[in-house]
C-alpha cells in the first residue's frame, strides 16, 4: 500500500469516487458552519463589522498559495515519474487556485476600502498576489493552447517550476520595493499578537472548510479530466475502425 | 557555438530580420508617454526611470517569438537538437544573439531617450548599468517563453502572457536602481540584486528552455 497506487487511474477513480461524498459533505459542513459562526461573532472594537470578511479572505488567500504549491508537487511527480493522474490533478487545480486568488484579491479590496481608505494599494502582499494570479492565468492558457496532451503536461510542468521560482522571487522583490499596509502573519502563535479566540476558532473552521472545498473540487475536476481522457481514447479507437 | 552565433546575428541583421524593430518600438513608446502624461519636466523626470525600463522590456518582448519560430518552421531546430552541441548551449547562444541584436542596442539607445524624458543627470550611469545587467535576463527568460510556445498557433500572445510575470523581479530592481540614482540615493543594493537575478537566470533557465524545446520537437 503506497501512494503510488493512486497513479493508476482505475484505482484513483474507485477511491476518489468513494471518498467524494464525504469530502463534499465535510466541505459544506465546515464552510457553512464556519461562515455562519463567523457572521455571528461580535463586532471588532476598531474595525466594526468589516472584520467578518476575514472568514473569506484568509482561507481563500491560504488556499491560493497552497494550491500553487500542490500544482508544483504534482508537476514534479509528473515530470519525474510520469503518472498521468498527477498531471491531470495539476491541470484540474489551476482554475480553482485562480478563483481563490481572485476571491482573496476582491475581498481584500472590499475590506481595504473602509479600513485603509483605498481599494488597491501597491503593497507587497497585494502585488505578489496579483503576480500569482497572472501566473495562474498563464498556466491555464498554456494548458488550453497545446493540443497534444502529454506535451501540454510537460510544458505546463516546466512552466510551473520556473513560475514557482519567480513567484517567490517577486514576493520578496516587492518587499524591497514598497513597505505596505498589510500586516504580517495573520495567524501568529505569539500570545500577544494572536487574535482573540472569538475570531480564531471560526477562522480555523473556515480554513478547514476551504481546504475540503478545494479537495472536493479537485477530485471532481480530476475525475472529469480522466473521463475526458478516456472519452478521447474511445473516440480515437472508434475512428480508427 | 560561434558559428551558430554568427549565423543568428547575420539572419537578424539582414533585411526582414526584424533588427531595429525593437529599437523603433522603444523610441515610439518613450515618445508617446509625454503625450499621455503632459509635457511638464518635473513629472516626466519622476517617471522617466520606470518608463525607460518598461519601454525596454516591451521592446524586448516584441522580438521574442523570432528566437525559435523561424528555425522551428524550416527544421533547422531539429538539426540543432541532434547536433553535438547540447541543446542548452544552443538555447544560450540564441538568447545571446537576441540580446546582441535587441538588448544591447536598447541599452545604448536608452540614454538618448532619457534626455527626451528629462531624466536627471546623475541617473545616466545607473540607467546604463542597470539595463546592461538586466537585459540579458530579459533575453534569457524570453528564450524560455519562446521555447515553450514555439509549436503553437497564436503563440505570440501566449508568449507575452507567460513571460511578463517572469519579468517582474528584474523590472523592480532595474527601475529601482535608476530611481535611486536619479534621486541621489545609493543604487548599489538593487543593482546587486539585479545582477544576482541575471546570473541565476543565465545559469539555470537554459535547462528549462531546452527541456521545453525537446518537448516541442517530439
Amino acid at each position: 500500500m503506497s501512494i503510488w497506487e493512486y497513479a493508476n487511474p482505475v484505482k484513483f477513480m474507485r477511491t476518489s469516487g468513494a471518498a467524494l461524498p464525504f469530502v463534499v459533505a465535510g466541505a459544506a459542513l465546515c464552510t457553512v458552519v464556519g461562515l455562519v459562526w463567523g457572521f455571528l461573532t461580535p463586532l471588532d472594537y476598531k474595525q466594526g463589522s468589516t472584520v467578518k470578511i476575514i472568514f473569506l479572505h484568509v482561507p481563500a488567500a491560504l488556499m491560493a498559495i497552497n494550491i500553487w504549491l500542490m500544482m508544483l508537487v504534482a508537476s514534479l511527480i509528473w515530470l519525474i515519474r510520469r503518472h498521468h493522474v498527477s498531471a491531470l490533478a495539476a491541470k484540474a487545480a489551476a482554475p480553482v487556485g485562480a478563483v481563490m486568488t481572485l476571491i482573496a484579491l476582491m475581498t481584500g479590496a472590499i475590506w481595504g476600502q473602509p479600513m485603509w481608505g483605498t481599494w488597491w494599494e501597491w503593497d507587497p502582499r497585494l502585488t505578489s498576489f496579483l503576480v500569482l494570479f497572472l501566473f495562474y492565468l498563464g498556466y491555464m492558457a498554456l494548458w488550453g493552447a497545446v493540443e497534444d496532451a502529454d506535451s501540454a503536461a510537460d510544458l505546463t510542468g516546466v512552466l510551473c517550476l520556473v513560475g514557482s521560482v519567480f513567484a517567490i522571487l517577486s514576493r520578496y522583490a516587492v518587499n524591497f520595493w514598497n513597505q505596505g499596509l498589510h500586516q504580517g502573519a495573520s495567524l501568529s502563535l505569539a500570545p500577544g499578537e494572536r487574535m482573540s479566540a472569538v475570531y480564531r476558532y471560526p477562522l480555523y473552521l473556515t480554513m478547514l472548510g476551504f481546504f475540503l472545498l478545494f479537495l472536493a473540487l479537485l477530485l471532481i475536476r480530476t475525475r472529469t479530466e480522466i473521463r475526458r481522457r478516456r472519452l478521447a481514447a474511445l473516440l480515437a479507437r472508434e475512428n480508427r475502425r | 557555438m560561434k558559428s551558430l552565433l554568427i549565423r543568428d546575428l547575420r539572419l537578424a541583421t539582414r533585411a526582414g530580420g526584424g533588427f531595429g524593430l525593437a529599437l523603433a518600438f522603444f523610441l515610439i513608446v518613450c515618445t508617446l508617454v509625454p503625450f499621455g502624461v503632459g509635457p511638464e519636466g518635473g513629472q516626466l523626470a519622476r517617471i522617466a526611470p520606470g518608463i525607460l525600463w518598461v519601454g525596454a522590456l516591451l521592446a524586448c518582448l516584441l522580438s521574442l517569438d523570432r528566437i525559435f519560430a523561424l528555425d522551428f518552421e524550416d527544421g533547422s531546430l531539429d538539426l540543432l537538437a541532434t547536433a553535438p552541441l547540447p541543446l542548452e548551449g544552443a538555447v544560450a547562444v540564441k538568447a545571446l544573439a537576441h540580446w546582441l541584436t535587441t538588448g544591447l542596442p536598447l541599452v545604448l539607445f536608452a540614454p538618448l531617450l532619457g534626455v527626451l524624458l528629462h531624466l536627471p543627470g546623475p541617473a545616466y550611469p545607473w540607467l546604463l548599468a542597470s539595463l546592461l545587467l538586466g537585459t540579458p535576463a530579459l533575453s534569457m527568460l524570453g528564450a524560455f517563453g519562446a521555447a515553450v510556445t514555439v509549436g503553437l498557433r497564436r503563440g505570440g500572445l501566449l508568449l507575452s502572457l507567460l513571460v511578463l510575470p517572469l519579468y517582474v523581479p528584474t523590472l523592480i530592481f532595474g527601475a529601482e536602481a535608476v530611481r535611486r540614482g536619479a534621486s541621489g540615493a545609493d543604487p548599489v543594493t538593487p543593482l546587486v540584486f539585479l545582477a544576482a537575478i541575471t546570473l541565476a537566470v543565465l545559469a539555470l533557465v537554459p535547462f528549462a528552455s531546452a527541456a521545453a524545446l525537446r518537448v516541442n520537437l517530439r
